[in-house]
């Protein structure tokens, strides 16, 4: 081949592969604007639910207007037309005062940011997260607000994997990263430096919560402590603890599977028997469970084949029954009981 | 850009009759051999970095892997690469087709951005990983060997630079084009995969076409009018070689990765989390721009005497990291010392082990000296992350800079032969 012809061969294959991911890219984009222009493959209403009404709020995911917008169901009637609100999170928590709401700010580069909205929908306060968003809680009282995001490394220069967790005062005042209380496993310190913290869920006496520590390709549930800033291990193998309304029992992901190749199932403890009971899910999950009342568990699972949807299945907790679907399109929910 | 090829077809066209040392006043141009191969890393960086800056969005995201999946993912990441670039190093020599070896490296990693596509759970998209690493690893020592091949004695670090240049904006355009991306296409990984798959195959395809295929056993032996040396293990034992991967190893040793040295500067500062990636950005563009004159001064006063002023410049980021002052023109002059510290190193390092090690072992003692390089920074990264704990920021900050101040005239005795001559041949 000579050198002009080289070129010339050269040139034309330069231009079909880009211009074939150009044109690749061009129909994507037109599908998007298409998709994100459709109706909803949901009923929905923009009547809001009112907040007086025992409700759940979650992140709607049905393609269509609306996608990733926050909505609301009422309890009573879960299947209802779901009423959409103006605000996109990735990941949302509600109490019948306040609205935690994380969120990925795309752009160049991608930023992540947390926001905390009263329930009219106007911001109380937002800072940015240093990472992706992964989980939010509220106390009961609306007065402490947690966040998780994962904090990844960079092709570079990697720091490693590790998560974010932060405590807060919905009014501004910071407990600070997590991995900076004291953690008690067996009595003993723990300081290896790989240590991890995720996963919040507070007790109503806005001191006590309990939270997930990991190490080592190890995991605990931690009693924690805002007064002490201490967190101690209370169980072994539990990630993303919710404490029941009674305060009685936390529901977890456990994993069956091994550190490496985990999958998760979803167990509930007795906290004063230390009693655990594995319940019928075979899925692997990965969300903070939430409950909807003393004895039934919700939770969210990907919808199989649909990238980026999911839907909200049920769970009795004392392991009585198998899932049930109960909003479909759905994702991160959270109860507000009054 | 300009390509020439006026010494490159006809070596292509008779692979069997190489020897032909370009003709051209090697002192002042780098080869064009150099350049393609710079072109090729350009475009694969491109395809690599667009997808690891949204991979984490991707996998936690989309795929929904939780926490603990994301770090077993990372973690291949990092551990692949180095154990397999040895083999990727020993095979080029054994067959003295260095060209090939590093094809077939791009070749798999090209495979495995198909892969992406199709990749839909935790295992598959581990594999995925795990093949695009193996490419990487594969190919990095064969090429590095014929940038050597490709290049004069006396402009040997110039040509290493040239390549890290292009291979750096290769790695800051990728993520650009990613985020770009996925800011009018919310869910468009499917077209970044796509552009991703574009541009390795078109990287691919240049080696094929523009890159000779240099043997540079076969060309020796022609040179030399010897027989073809054979490969012998025997030729990496050399004292040179061994104290040049001695330092390296050390070097390393004390070397945090720079990840750490922006947790400082922002732990310190306290800017928001959200600029996090603009250093990376600030050190790269550092990195690129100061790639080529780092280059052109080692050709001339000497690799090694860059390759240790490098890790000077690393002392005194450290030394900027650790100080109380804070500042955005503090932050920049950091970055501006670890952009200096990778000019100076990273190339220089591949020049230094080229011109430590026979021809027949070339590729072997490039991956070895970028092995134990890749080997003692993990070993850096969970040491200062312990020391962080245990002593805090700066106390972290200040152990290792005395360690590296303690280091730096040990290295530099240990790799005095290195450092006399200062234009090596």
């Amino acid at each position: 081949m000579t050198t002009g012809r080289k070129w010339l061969a050269l040139s034309v294959v330069s231009v079909l592969l880009l211009g074939g991911a150009i044109a690749y890219g061009a129909t994507a984009y037109a599908r998007y604007q298409a998709r994100a222009a459709a109706p909803s493959e949901v009923t929905t209403t923009t009547a809001l639910t009112t907040t007086a009404e025992p409700h759940i709020v979650f992140r709607n995911t049905a393609q269509g207007q609306g996608y990733g917008k926050v909505a609301t169901v009422p309890i009573a009637e879960p299947s209802t037309a779901r009423a959409l609100t103006e605000q996109a999170c990735d990941r949302v928590y509600a109490t019948n005062e306040v609205l935690s709401c994380l969120r990925i700010k795309r752009g160049v580069p991608t930023t992540f940011e947390a926001g905390v909205f009263d329930r009219a929908g106007t911001e109380v306060g937002s800072w940015p997260l240093p990472g992706i968003p992964s989980r939010t809680r509220l106390s009961h009282d609306s007065t402490l607000v947690s966040t998780t995001s994962f904090v990844t490394g960079h092709s570079y220069a990697t720091v490693g994997f590790s998560t974010e967790t932060v405590v807060s005062r919905v009014d501004g005042e910071s407990y600070g990263n997590l991995e900076d209380f004291t953690l008690l496993i067996n009595g003993e310190r723990l300081t290896a430096a790989d240590r991890n913290i995720w996963g919040v869920t507070f007790a109503d006496d806005d001191t006590t919560f309990y939270a997930t520590a990991a190490s080592g390709g190890r995991t605990w549930l931690v009693h924690g402590n805002l007064a002490e800033r201490t967190l101690t291990a209370v169980f072994d193998n539990a990630e993303c603890p919710s404490l029941s309304p009674d305060g009685t029992r936390v529901a977890y992901k456990k994993n069956s599977g091994t550190p490496d190749d985990p999958h998760w199932g979803i167990a509930v403890l007795t906290l004063t028997t230390e009693e655990e009971v594995v319940l019928p899910e075979s899925k692997n999950v990965d969300d903070q469970v939430e409950w909807l009342d003393d004895s039934t568990l919700l939770y969210g699972l990907a919808r199989e084949g649909a990238v980026g949807d999911s839907d909200i299945w049920s769970l009795a907790s004392d392991g009585s029954t198998t899932p049930s679907l109960l909003i479909e399109h759905a994702w991160s929910p959270s109860v507000v009981r009054k | 850009m300009y390509i020439s090829l006026s010494d490159v077809t006809p070596t292509e066209k008779t692979p069997d009759v190489p020897g032909r040392r370009p003709t051209q006043s090697a002192t002042t141009r780098v080869s064009s051999v150099v350049i393609a191969l710079g072109v090729v890393s350009m475009f694969t960086d491109i395809s690599t970095e667009s997808v690891s800056a949204i991979l984490p969005l991707y996998i936690t995201g989309v795929i929904g892997l939780s926490t603990v999946a994301y770090g077993v993912i990372d973690g291949l990441y990092q551990g692949i690469s180095a154990v397999v670039r040895i083999a990727g190093g020993y095979a080029a020599d054994r067959g003295d087709q260095p060209k090939w070896v590093a094809f077939f490296g791009y070749g798999i990693s090209a495979v495995a951005r198909i892969g992406l596509l199709f990749a839909s759970g935790f295992a598959a998209l581990s594999a995925v990983v795990a093949l695009d690493r193996l490419g990487k690893g594969v190919r990095t020592a064969p090429r590095d060997a014929l940038i050597t091949a490709s290049s004069e004695p006396d402009n040997l670090a110039r040509s290493f630079g040239v390549h890290r240049m292009l291979d750096t904006v290769g790695a800051a355009i990728g993520p650009l084009l990613a985020f770009g991306i996925l800011f009018f296409i919310p869910d468009g990984y499917s077209t970044i995969f796509v552009v991703s798959l574009a541009f390795a195959i078109l990287g691919v395809i240049l080696l094929g076409v523009l890159v000779p295929n240099k043997r540079p056993r076969a060309e020796r032996a022609i040179a030399t009018a010897q027989p073809k040396a054979r490969f012998r293990w025997r030729d990496l034992n050399d004292r040179r070689l061994r104290r040049l991967l001695l330092t390296a190893g050390l070097l390393g040793l004390v070397t945090v990765g720079d990840g750490f040295i922006y947790l400082v500067l922002q732990s310190k500062s306290g800017f928001a989390a959200e600029y996090f990636p603009l250093l990376y950005v600030g050190t790269n563009v550092a990195f690129l721009a100061l790639a080529i004159p780092m280059g052109r001064v080692a050709d001339r006063f000497g690799r090694a005497r860059i390759f240790i002023l490098g890790h000077l410049a690393l002392l005194a980021a450290y030394v900027c990291a650790a100080i109380p002052a804070t500042g955005w023109q503090l932050t920049l002059v950091c970055l501006l010392l670890l952009g200096a510290f990778y000019a100076a190193t990273d190339g220089i390092l591949a020049a230094l082990a080229s011109q430590a090690t026979p021809v027949e072992t070339l590729a072997s003692g490039i991956a070895a000296a970028q092995t134990a390089v890749a080997l003692s920074r993990l070993i850096a990264s969970i040491g200062f992350g312990l020391l962080w704990f245990s002593l805090g920021r700066d106390g972290a900050m200040i152990v290792v800079a005395l360690a590296l101040a303690v280091l730096l005239p040990v290295t530099a005795v240990i790799l005095r032969d290195f450092l006399r001559v200062a234009r090596s041949a």
